[in-house]
C-alpha cells in the first residue's frame, strides 16, 4: 500500500507546530498504525531526520499509551479499538491519512505527536483508589457481589484511561474518563467507606486541571477503545449528588 | 454544608443546576404553548385565561421564578460554555476535523441557540406583554384583547417568519437539553434511549404546537 500522510510535527510545548507530508510505500495492510509509523520513522533515520515521537507501550489494547487523531477520530476510524490495534487494511491505497496529537488545553502537546497525559495521573492521585492493607488475597466468597454488579463494575473498570474520550469531546472534558474511575468503585462494597471523598476529590481535581464540562454530545462514549457508557456519567452525578449530603 | 458548596461549586453541580431550571423552563414552555392552544377556541376562551392568568396575585411569584430560572440557566450555562471554549486549545493551523463521529447536531449548538431564544424571549415580550392594550369587554368585565394583538402580529408575513424561525431554534435546543437534563440530574441510565426519543417527543410537540399558532394566524386570523 502507498499512502500520504500528513503529520503534526511540534518541537516542544510552546514551540510552533505544523502539519508535514510524508509519502509512505511499503506499507503492508497486516501492519498495525503504530507498525506504520515505526517504518516511516526507521526511513526517517536513515535519512538522516528526527523521527516521530509518538506514545505506546503493550501495542495490545490495553495499556492505554496510544493515542493519535487520525483523520480526526480518536484513535481512528474504527470503534472500540485502539490505535495499536488499528491495521492497516482500514485504509485504502493512495489514502491521504492525518495524524494529529490528543488537543486538549490539560493534554499539552510533549512533542509531535506525544502528549502530556499526567493530569489522568493526578486526577487518581486525588480519590480513584481503596486505602485498605492489602495482605494476602483474599478469601473470594467472604464478600458476596451479584454477578450483574460484578460485571457493571468491570465494564466501568475497563477504562484503560488514553483520554480518547478527551480528546474526542468538543469540550475537552474528561468526565467519561472521571465517570468509569468513580462508576468502578462506588458499585462494590469495597469502594463503600470512600464513597463521597472519592468523587469528590476526583471531580474537584479534574475542574482544576482545565477540562472542560460535560455538555452531553456522547462524542466520548463513541471514540471510547473500551466503549465505556455515558451511564457512568449519569452515574457520577449522582455519586456527586450524593457526596453534597454526606460528609 | 461545606460538602454541598464543594458540590455546587463543581462542574457537576453547576450542570445539575442547569439541568434543574432547563426542566424548570421545559415545563413553562409546554404550559405556555398549551394555554395559547386557547386561540383556535375563540377569543373570548383566550383573553379570558390571559385575564385569569394575569389578575391571580401569585403571578408574582411565577414570575420571579421564572426570571431566577432564566438567570441561574443562562449565566450557569454561559460560563461553563465558556469554561469548555478555554479548555479546547487549537494549535494555530490544526485541523479541527470531524472528530465528533457522533455528537448530536443540537448538542453542539446549544450555547448558539440559546442565545437565539433568549433574543426571541426579550422580543416577545416586549411585542406582547409591554405591547399595545386593546381593551375588550365579555360579560361586563374589561379585559385585554390579546387575541387581537397576535393575530395583528401574525397578520405580518415577517413577524411570523421570525417567530418560525424561532420555534425551530426552540426545536433544537430542547430537543437536546430536555433528555440531557436528565443526565445531568444523574437519571439516564439503562432507560437512555427511551428518555432520549422522549426528548425529540417533547421537543416536536412544544416546538410543533407553537408552529401552528402564527401559521393559522397569517391564514386564518380574523376570519
Amino acid at each position: 500500500m502507498k499512502l500520504q500522510l500528513k503529520i503534526w510535527r511540534q518541537n516542544g510545548p510552546s514551540a510552533p507546530g505544523g502539519f508535514k507530508d510524508y509519502p509512505i510505500d511499503n506499507v503492508s495492510p497486516d501492519m498495525s498504525f503504530l507498525e506504520m509509523l515505526d517504518v516511516l520513522n526507521v526511513e526517517l533515520v536513515k535519512k538522516g531526520e528526527t523521527p516521530v515521537e509518538f506514545d505506546h507501550d503493550c501495542r495490545e489494547g490495553i495499556c492505554g499509551s496510544c493515542s493519535l487523531m487520525i483523520n480526526g477520530n480518536a484513535h481512528g476510524p474504527e470503534t472500540g479499538t485502539a490505535t495499536c490495534q488499528l491495521h492497516m487494511r482500514k485504509f485504502k491505497d493512495g489514502d491521504t491519512v492525518v495524524v494529529e496529537p490528543w488537543r486538549a488545553k490539560a493534554f499539552p502537546v510533549i512533542k509531535d505527536l506525544a502528549t502530556d497525559r499526567t493530569a489522568f495521573d493526578r486526577i487518581m492521585a486525588a480519590g480513584g483508589f481503596v486505602s485498605v492493607n492489602t495482605g494476602n488475597a483474599p478469601e473470594a466468597n467472604s464478600i458476596l457481589i451479584g454477578h450483574d454488579t460484578a460485571e457493571s463494575a468491570m465494564d466501568s473498570a475497563a477504562c484503560i484511561g488514553c483520554g480518547a474520550c478527551v480528546a474526542a469531546c468538543k469540550n475537552s472534558s474528561a468526565m467519561l474518563f472521571v465517570s468509569a474511575k468513580v462508576s468502578h468503585l462506588a458499585q462494590l462494597p469495597q469502594g463503600h467507606p470512600e464513597r463521597a471523598k472519592r468523587v469528590r476529590g476526583m471531580v474537584t481535581q479534574m475542574d482544576k486541571e482545565g477540562f472542560g464540562n460535560c455538555s452531553n454530545t456522547g462524542a466520548c462514549e463513541a471514540a471510547c477503545p473500551k466503549e465505556i457508557k455515558l451511564e457512568n456519567i449519569a452515574r457520577l452525578n449522582r455519586e456527586m449528588m450524593r457526596a453534597a449530603f454526606t460528609e | 454544608m461545606a460538602s454541598l458548596k464543594i458540590f455546587l461549586k463543581s462542574s457537576v453541580g453547576r450542570k445539575f443546576l442547569v439541568g434543574l431550571t432547563g426542566l424548570g423552563l421545559s415545563g413553562f414552555v409546554l404550559t405556555h404553548m398549551a394555554g395559547n392552544m386557547l386561540m383556535f377556541v375563540s377569543p373570548e376562551a383566550y383573553n379570558t385565561y390571559g385575564h385569569r392568568l394575569i389578575t391571580n396575585p401569585l403571578i408574582y411569584v411565577a414570575e420571579v421564578g421564572l426570571l431566577v430560572m432564566f438567570v441561574v440557566h443562562m449565566g450557569l450555562a454561559l460560563k461553563l460554555a465558556l469554561e469548555n471554549k478555554v479548555a479546547r486549545a487549537l494549535a494555530p493551523s490544526q485541523n479541527p476535523s470531524n472528530c465528533e463521529k457522533d455528537a448530536r447536531f443540537g448538542s453542539r449548538y446549544m450555547a448558539l441557540t440559546g442565545i437565539l431564544v433568549l433574543v426571541f424571549v426579550v422580543l416577545h415580550l416586549i411585542t406582547f406583554k409591554y405591547g399595545p392594550y386593546y381593551p375588550v369587554t365579555y360579560n361586563g368585565v374589561e379585559m385585554r384583547d390579546l387575541h387581537k394583538l397576535i393575530i395583528e402580529k401574525f397578520k405580518s408575513p415577517l413577524y411570523s417568519g421570525w417567530y418560525l424561525f424561532s420555534m425551530l431554534v426552540l426545536f433544537v435546543h430542547l430537543a437536546h437539553g430536555f433528555s440531557a437534563s436528565f443526565q445531568s440530574l444523574g437519571l439516564f441510565s439503562v432507560r437512555q434511549c427511551l428518555i432520549k426519543k422522549l426528548g425529540w417527543l417533547f421537543a416536536l410537540i412544544v416546538a410543533g404546537g407553537f408552529f401552528i399558532q402564527p401559521i393559522y394566524g397569517y391564514f386564518y386570523g380574523g376570519n
